[in-house]
């Protein structure tokens, strides 16, 4: 039988990546109280527009706190077989603590896979010298490209991402998102225009307990794209939000680099800017753009990436693409327009549009006992 | 023996229009017009002319027309024109035919077949008149990651970098030896260098002493022959540049005649004026990868490993394998020269027939460094046939850093490509160590026509990054994805990396 390959099912005619234009949400309580869908789903459902309906989803951070110290998978099945293979794979590397088919109820969506959540446990013995992470990571990418059938789409501990083919307020109904509640939200809303749109496609797109939300379609993908492979990051997806995933993931997590920093790679100041730095700090981001120059993110793009205890939002350095930022109370909101942010708050104590290229990062006053460390592999 | 070679060119004078003026006889060094005092006309000798345009772009009067000429034998696609030539030539001359200039023959050009990409609707053009756009560019070993540590709030940058060049803009002059070309040119490229913020190379005759004032700009040549290298010429650089081989003759050395070593060129190479300077084949302490170590390390030790070291050699057949190599031999800089790279004075068999196309050579050692982690280790420097700027935003998308060019840079001055470099009777004053006929060149002209060709070429890149939506050169690096190839077989584009148009 042939096999399709996520790369085939989401770009099906073999196009240099997918094109996107999409909206944006985020929402984050940055005491670490767990809210509702309810306003994520409002504000993203006042974009209705800037969607088409094939693709939508929801990252939520804080959805778990039962199972906090166990790595949740979202699991999605295009064929039965592809499960039993995949849970081979599964019970070899890890202890399933609990798996069960993903609560769902009709909604408007389009051709539903099935799909299936776990919490589960890296075996000790078989991780060798890798982190716990780096295990799972490994791990996720070889499930992801193994059966051509199955799909990933949620990898991290007490987070969990919901996503697929539909607008996103349907989504939320299809994964009765009603019963969720978490502290950090993002929503995505999508308008590819070379894919047909499958159920893995959509965003957020995740790896661990790192999402992204994107919007934009990135120039530069041919070359970020091979400097990542040349990190082992295999881009089976062929979509500028995966190249941004991985180059969060390789900056952050695997040469920990600070946040500020990283926003200064994805979205380098121009060097006109960079020449009339004082000298310390005009070196620092010198070698920073020598070094890392493959990962600037060029073209469109605004971003809402989020990992526990944080939510950053970035665009591209000439802002190509909208964001503007606000806060109530303990509320900090990020989004594509402002109408949406509005909608849910409509008086807010703080409201700007971020220059391009700087970062709004939002994080936790206090670690919540509900919430997993900043750092997880720590 | 009586010659058999007609004239290839007909010199054709308008008598009507000529006004006796003699520009004509006093500029062309081969002898080809003479004036006849008593009739008050100027004859042409047609078998001395090379075509080289120097009296037609002179003559005051458009008098002078130069016509390939008509009587070429029987058509025959296998004994052409060129290969009865070259036959007749090698059977009255027993020797080997010289050229000079890059391969002339058009199976090799591959730029021409890669057509690149402009943004429509998704994502938006960039206006380069309007918004930044940034073609500055760095070359040297890059580290794989950064060590950066906060302490008391600020960030402390704990990586050292090595040794870096920086371009403001991704084309450099390549290297063409003082000797080759005069040191009137050898000037000129320094000032155009040094006023456009990029480098030019000293080839392998050294660095003439008035020109180390331009040394920030300069790379200098650790070439096969030694020639002119001192601790002095070392220090008088921003990069210094091992030679191991040059696309229009890969393995094959150099050889500038005694009559061309005048005293200063003598003085500057460091050999006894009128003799013979000979560049061997290879470089006789470099017979494997580990000698070349040996090489870098000992001029890296010998300028206190405060500049980067580039090695040059020509695109054969396992390029991306040696690149490899020459990267863990710790060269921080590599440049390579395709089969269409020029020449002082090459034989023609060489030039014609050894080495592989660039753009194949790019595609495949950008790749293979890649696919080995060691990319950032060093920076990659495309030449040999760059003749506009789509074709260095085409080498800079296959993955090149930076480019070379050196016909280019010449024809800006006057060069018109007539391949007789090794007689080192240039008309034009360029290809040439003759004192009378250098004085052809004034250095501040050429500088100035030299700025004014990289600020052209410049402008273009930034218009066709602009159009891609693009607005810096590290996102078009490497990134094939604008580039798709136009009539090129499967392999080809596999070669490249590159899909076919349309795909």
């Amino acid at each position: 039988m042939k096999t399709r390959t996520p790369t085939k099912t989401n770009n099906l005619y073999n196009d240099d990546k997918d094109f996107d234009g999409c909206s944006i949400f985020g929402m984050m309580n940055l005491e670490g109280k767990r809210f509702s869908s309810r306003d994520p789903v409002r504000a993203i459902a006042n974009m209705h527009d800037r969607g088409n309906g094939l693709g939508g989803g929801f990252a939520i951070y804080g959805v778990y706190p039962a199972f906090k110290d166990y790595y949740a998978f979202h699991i999605l099945y295009l064929g039965r077989e592809a499960k039993d293979r995949t849970d081979r794979t599964l019970a070899a590397a890890f202890n399933i603590i609990y798996d069960e088919e993903m609560q769902t109820q009709p909604a408007n969506v389009k051709d539903p896979p099935l799909v299936w959540r776990y919490f589960v446990q890296p075996k000790k013995r078989q991780l060798g010298s890798n982190t716990e992470d780096d295990y799972v990571a490994k791990k996720v990418m070889r499930i992801n490209t193994e059966t051509g059938k199955a799909f990933v789409f949620s990898s991290g501990k007490n987070m969990g991402v919901f996503k697929g083919l539909g607008y996103p307020e349907d989504i939320a109904d299809f994964f009765c998102l009603e019963d969720y509640q978490g502290y950090l939200w993002t929503v995505h809303g999508r308008f590819p225009t070379n894919t047909p749109g499958w159920w893995g496609g959509a965003h957020p797109f995740n790896i661990l307990d790192w999402t992204v939300v994107h919007n934009g379609e990135l120039s530069s993908y041919g070359i970020n794209k091979r400097y990542l492979e040349m990190y082992g990051y295999k881009c089976t997806m062929q979509t500028d939000t995966e190249v941004l995933a991985y180059a969060v993931d390789l900056l952050m997590r695997r040469q920990h680099l600070p946040i500020d920093l990283v926003a200064n790679i994805l979205a380098a100041p121009l060097w006109s800017e960079i020449d009339t730095m004082a000298p310390e700090k005009q070196t620092l981001h010198k070698v920073l753009r020598q070094t890392y120059g493959s990962l600037l993110m060029n073209g469109p793009f605004s971003i809402i990436l989020a990992h526990h205890g944080e939510m950053i939002g970035l665009t591209d350095r000439i802002k190509l693409r909208p964001l503007v930022a606000g806060t109530r109370g303990d509320f900090l909101y990020l989004s594509s327009e402002e109408a949406a942010m509005r909608l849910v708050s409509p008086i807010l104590d703080r409201f700007w549009y971020p220059r391009g290229g700087e970062p709004v990062v939002g994080r936790l006053h206090i670690k919540s006992t509900s919430v997993a460390p900043v750092n997880a592999e720590t | 023996m009586k010659t058999y070679l007609i004239p290839e060119y007909l010199v054709d004078r308008d008598k009507e229009r000529c006004i006796r003026c003699k520009v004509c006889v006093n500029q062309c060094t081969y002898e080809t017009h003479s004036y006849d005092r008593e009739e008050d006309v100027i004859c042409s000798k047609d078998e001395n002319c090379v075509n080289c345009q120097r009296c037609v772009t002179l003559c005051p009067t458009h008098a002078i027309t130069i016509r390939k000429n008509p009587n070429v034998n029987r058509e025959n696609s296998n004994w052409t024109y060129e290969v009865i030539r070259d036959l007749k030539k090698q059977a009255e001359s027993g020797g080997v035919i010289l050229t000079g200039m890059g391969c002339d023959k058009p199976h090799f050009t591959y730029w021409d077949r890669l057509v690149l990409n402009a943004s429509q609707v998704t994502n938006p053009s960039i206006d380069p008149l309007r918004e930044p756009m940034e073609i500055r560019t760095f070359l040297g070993a890059k580290p794989d990651e950064l060590i950066i540590e906060q302490e008391n709030g600020a960030m402390v940058l704990k990586t050292e970098l090595a040794p870096q060049l920086c371009l403001d803009t991704p084309i450099m002059f390549s290297a063409m030896s003082y000797g080759a070309i005069s040191l009137n040119v050898h000037e000129a490229l320094a000032r155009a260098a040094t006023e456009c913020g990029t480098y030019f190379n000293s080839g392998e005759g050294g660095l003439d002493k008035s020109l180390y004032k331009y040394s920030a700009h300069a790379i200098v040549q650790v070439a096969s022959g030694r020639f002119g290298v001192h601790p002095k010429y070392l220090d008088n650089s921003a990069a210094i540049e091992i030679k191991i081989g040059q696309g229009a003759k890969p393995g094959i050395g150099g050889h500038l005649p005694g009559e061309k070593v005048t005293e200063d060129i003598a003085r500057t190479r460091m050999i006894p004026t009128g003799t013979d300077a000979l560049s061997p084949a290879p470089q006789h302490d470099i017979y494997s990868i580990e000698d070349l170590r040996q090489l870098i390390y000992a001029l890296k030790e010998a300028t206190n490993y405060s500049k980067p070291v580039s090695v040059k050699i020509a695109a054969v057949h396992n390029v991306a394998a040696i690149a490899s190599g020459m990267v863990r031999a710790g060269a921080d800089i590599i440049a390579i020269d395709g089969i269409r790279g020029a020449t002082g004075a090459a034989p023609k068999v060489i030039r014609d027939n050894v080495g592989i196309p660039i753009e194949l050579a790019v595609a495949q050692v950008d790749q293979r460094l890649r696919d080995e982690g060691i990319r950032n280790k060093a920076s990659l420097i495309a030449a040999g046939g760059i003749r506009s700027s789509s074709d260095i935003v085409k080498a800079i998308a296959l993955g090149a850093d930076a480019v070379y060019i050196a016909t280019a840079a010449l024809v800006a001055i006057g060069c018109t490509v007539c391949q007789r470099c090794y007689t080192g009777k240039c008309p034009w004053g360029i290809a040439t160590s003759d004192p009378w006929i250098s004085k052809r060149i004034n250095p501040n002209i050429a500088a100035e026509r030299l700025v004014n060709l990289l600020r052209g070429w410049s402008l273009e890149i930034t218009d066709i990054m602009g159009g891609m939506g693009i607005n810096a050169i590290e996102s078009l690096r490497g990134n094939r994805l604008a580039l798709r190839g136009v009539g090129l077989t499967d392999n080809e584009l596999k070669i490249l990396g590159v899909k076919a148009a349309g795909e």
